[in-house]
């Protein structure tokens, strides 16, 4: 586990002592803010009922900002090592592939969750200006922190296994880019096959990733999402580390 | 073939004395191991065979160079010693420990440069070094120590906080050469450690290889040939997947020329001197070309184990003709190369 807290803090410092980190977070504060302009002139002095983090999350900003902002982020974790060649000074060193794919990974998630820490700010001065008296109500952010926590856990993991498979950033941040948003769009699987019941229906609805999230931003915490994501994540990893594990039997 | 229980007992039993607290039966089992055991080992990628039945062994303490054309295996033995990939079938040991089995054990005891010296380009030198040490397993206080030996050892104290990126290649080298000492390895494995240097760095890394070779057991390789000669006690010469020729550089050059061929340039009537030449017993084959200001240059294969110096010495003055130069050639490593790895004799020499 030792080997695994050295690599993490070696990734984390790879993103946050570079600029790409920086240029990573200055998009997604773009985005963010875009997002909440967007929401404040469509609600303009209306009252309503919801709460902010529902309200974000229907601008679709939210996923915007999530679909590109994961693939920059772990393009660079395995197919940089590669192509640099220090994958195999890497492969080693007495760390097991398991502990390496798991402190990149931790380092990539970390970063990701590092991205969204303005949006609380955000929240917090729109709560500010709109409300003023009203106690602002933590619930539906800590939800939507959880959300966005196992939703960014799968889109890692899915571009863990990109960035593992190919030498090429490039090619690792449109693979998993790719494989993203093909997950997202099975969300609208479901007003294609919309009217009909039974089993189509029943996995339209299974499958769509935005209404897992979507419990979430109402401050809701469902298992049955809990145990969606997770499995999806475990599935992305194990992947990645059997690909990590392929030059064995190549 | 990482096959049979029996070589499982017979590791259990080598490793058992390495466990007794007497020091002194650990130095005397440590002396007569050999550092390196490779049986038999083939890799293959898809149908073709990388490396192809290799057997060698290295002792403690020699420097052993792997010598060959690009693609003869050289890559994929080191990358099999230093743990990154298992062989197809055959075993390798290194300090008596399985490289497939007990691999977390042996990459502890070995120091690993690949091709190319590949390091991080956005970090500081120390950095990298102290990284590299936790890495393998050295602890916060042991890698301090370490990395200050290593940076003193390999010249880098005066470049310690740059960053990799901005560094010569000679320096980025040795920095590759630092991070496979940093854990005191018993063995060292560098993979072409003078590729793309400069003459002068090549010096500075073949200079620091030798003041390594005197507590280590080193593993090198390389396609130039004064690279292995110069630096290297005993060689491996690989082609094509296999151990062609493996013996000390001596060894290999008297193996190939028989006895030596000596030259001469004399100043002789031509027709004397080929008769003269023919004459003689002791010599085998000769070859005449005329040189500049009347001289002759011979070139004299004598019979084996001849040395013909003092014959054709007499020779001369007994004809009182004039001599300029008298000189027996070795063979370099390069002519046993040439030869060794020339296709119709790859079945004759081992």
């Amino acid at each position: 586990m030792r080997g695994c807290l050295i690599i993490l803090r070696r990734e984390l410092w790879g993103f946050l002592g570079s600029l790409t980190g920086y240029v990573i977070m200055a998009a997604a504060l773009m985005f963010l803010g875009l997002g909440f302009v967007v929401m404040l002139l469509a609600y303009n002095g209306d009252a309503i009922d919801v709460p902010l983090t529902e309200l974000f999350y229907g601008t679709m900003f939210f996923w915007l900002i999530l679909l590109v902002t994961t693939p920059v982020t772990t393009m660079r974790l395995f197919a940089l090592e590669r192509s640099s060649g220090t994958f195999e000074t890497l492969m080693t060193v007495p760390v097991g592939d398991a502990q390496v794919v798991l402190a990149k990974y931790a380092a990539a998630l970390l970063f990701c969750v590092i991205v969204w820490l303005p949006l609380a700010g955000c929240l917090r001065l729109v709560h500010h200006y709109t409300a003023p008296g009203i106690p602002f109500d933590w619930q539906p952010v800590a939800t939507t922190y959880l959300g966005i926590l196992l939703l960014g856990a799968l889109y890692t993991a899915i571009g863990c296994l990109a960035s593992a498979l190919t030498r090429s950033q490039i090619i690792a941040a449109m693979t998993s880019f790719a494989i993203g948003v093909s997950l997202f769009l099975l969300s609208f699987l479901k007003f294609s096959v919309g009217r009909r019941t039974g089993l189509a229906s029943k996995i339209a609805t299974y499958v769509s990733l935005f209404d897992h999230m979507e419990d979430f931003v109402r401050g809701v915490v469902d298992t049955r999402h809990l145990v969606f994501y997770a499995s999806l994540t475990v599935l992305f990893l194990f992947l990645t580390l059997k690909v990590v594990e392929s030059r064995r039997w190549r | 073939m990482w096959s049979g229980r029996d070589q499982d007992a017979t590791q259990s039993r080598r490793d058992a004395p390495l466990c007794l607290p007497v020091r002194a039966s650990i130095m005397s089992k440590a002396r007569t191991q050999p550092m390196i055991e490779v049986e038999r080992l083939t890799k293959r990628f898809g149908r073709r065979a990388a490396i192809d039945d290799v057997s060698f062994t290295v002792a403690q303490g020699e420097i052993v160079g792997l010598l060959g054309p690009n693609g003869a295996g050289k890559s994929t033995i080191m990358r099999i010693l230093a743990c990154f990939m298992p062989a197809t079938s055959g075993s390798a040991r290194v300090a008596g420990l399985d490289v497939f089995r007990q691999s977390d054990a042996v990459r502890r005891r070995i120091g690993y440069m690949p091709e190319n010296n590949p390091l991080y380009p956005d970090m500081r030198v120390c950095e990298y070094l102290k990284y590299r040490a936790l890495l393998k397993g050295l602890t916060s206080r042991e890698s301090r120590v370490r990395v200050d030996a290593v940076t003193q050892q390999c010249g880098l104290i005066e470049v310690s906080r740059q960053v990799i990126g901005s560094l010569s290649k000679g320096y980025r080298q040795r920095v590759g050469v630092a991070d496979a000492l940093v854990n005191e390895p018993a063995l060292i494995i560098l993979d072409e450690p003078t590729i793309g240097l400069d003459p002068h760095q090549i010096r500075a890394v073949r200079q620091l290889i030798l003041e390594l070779g005197r507590q280590h057991t080193i593993l090198l390789s390389s396609h130039i040939l004064p690279e292995v000669e110069m630096t290297c006690q005993r060689v491996l010469i690989m082609h094509q997947g296999r151990v062609l020729a493996a013996d000390t550089t001596r060894n290999l050059q008297e193996r190939l020329s028989g006895g030596m061929q000596v030259v001469a340039e004399i100043e002789a009537p031509l027709r004397e001197l080929l008769e003269c030449w023919e004459q003689t017993d002791e010599i085998e084959r000769h070859d005449v070309t005329a040189s500049d200001s009347g001289f002759f240059r011979c070139m004299l294969t004598p019979r084996a184990g001849v040395d013909l110096r003092p014959l054709v010495f007499d020779m001369v003055r007994s004809h009182g003709w004039r001599m300029r130069e008298l000189t027996r050639s070795c063979h370099s490593l390069e002519d046993v190369f040439v030869h060794v790895t020339r296709p119709d004799r790859e079945e004759e020499i081992v």
